[in-house]
């Protein structure tokens, strides 16, 4: 009896201040396969740069979203682009 | 044959004679032992992302050449002979790689045109510009 008296009470306590965010997230997506990229050119270093964060590390495939393929080839262009002196290797700062 | 790309730093110390002399040096190398360069490119010189032998710019030059896998031995021995160069990287295209080769010199062939064009028309006379849409925009407003 006490207990079902309760739950009317309790389900109108529960309030948030801001709106929960429930499933809002949007689905990543690989980039290269939507827009139809077959080759990362390492020589724009600007482009790159999307894939690099702030220390010039490269961002692993579960923040961008990129695929496996594609995650390979971001790779490799990088670090060609780091050999010659396009990227840094570290840094503090970059964007 | 395959298509590869080379790119290479030289040292900023070089004058723009003695920058173009070396140029001219390593494609007789690729065009002695059998190549065929189809795209060169000079970018200028550029600021390194990180000093290199306590440099911080350096002349780019890159070249696109048909060839034997043997010519890129012979092409990085002499890079190492030579001093000047500081840094350089090559590697065989894909065929992916092959395409967006072509597109890319089409671009900056379309780009140069365009800058060349743009040039022409400052060169000329600019009063001439100005007045040309001036007599376009009266022509209709006659024929109302």
């Amino acid at each position: 009896m006490a207990q079902e008296q309760m739950r009317p009470n309790n389900q109108g306590e529960i309030r948030y201040l801001t709106p929960l965010s429930v499933d809002t997230r949007k689905k990543k997506y690989c980039r290269f396969k939507r827009s139809g990229i077959k080759y990362i050119d390492y020589k724009d270093p600007e482009f790159l740069k999307k894939f690099l964060n702030e220390q010039g590390k490269i961002l692993p495939r579960r923040i961008t979203g990129t695929s496996l393929k594609f995650q390979r080839r971001v790779a490799k262009a990088v670090k060609r682009a780091r050999h010659l002196a396009l990227l840094p290797y570290v840094t503090d700062l970059m964007k | 044959m395959n298509k590869y790309e080379t790119v290479f730093i030289l040292t900023p110390v070089l004058s723009d004679d003695q920058m173009k002399e070396t140029v001219e040096k390593f494609k007789s190398v690729l065009t002695d032992n059998g190549g065929k360069i189809e795209n060169e490119e000079n970018w200028g010189l550029r600021k390194l992302a990180y000093p290199i032998e306590n440099k911080n710019t350096g002349f780019y030059t890159l070249i696109e050449f048909e060839g034997e896998p043997t010519i890129v031995a012979k092409l990085e021995t002499a890079f190492r002979r030579d001093e000047k160069v500081i840094r350089f990287l090559t590697f065989r295209l894909d065929k992916y790689a092959a395409e967006y080769a072509i597109k890319r010199r089409a671009v900056r062939k379309a780009k140069q045109e365009e800058r060349a064009a743009q040039e022409a028309a400052e060169k000329e006379a600019a009063p001439v510009a100005v007045e040309a849409p001036a007599a376009v925009e009266e022509a209709p407003a006659a024929e109302a």
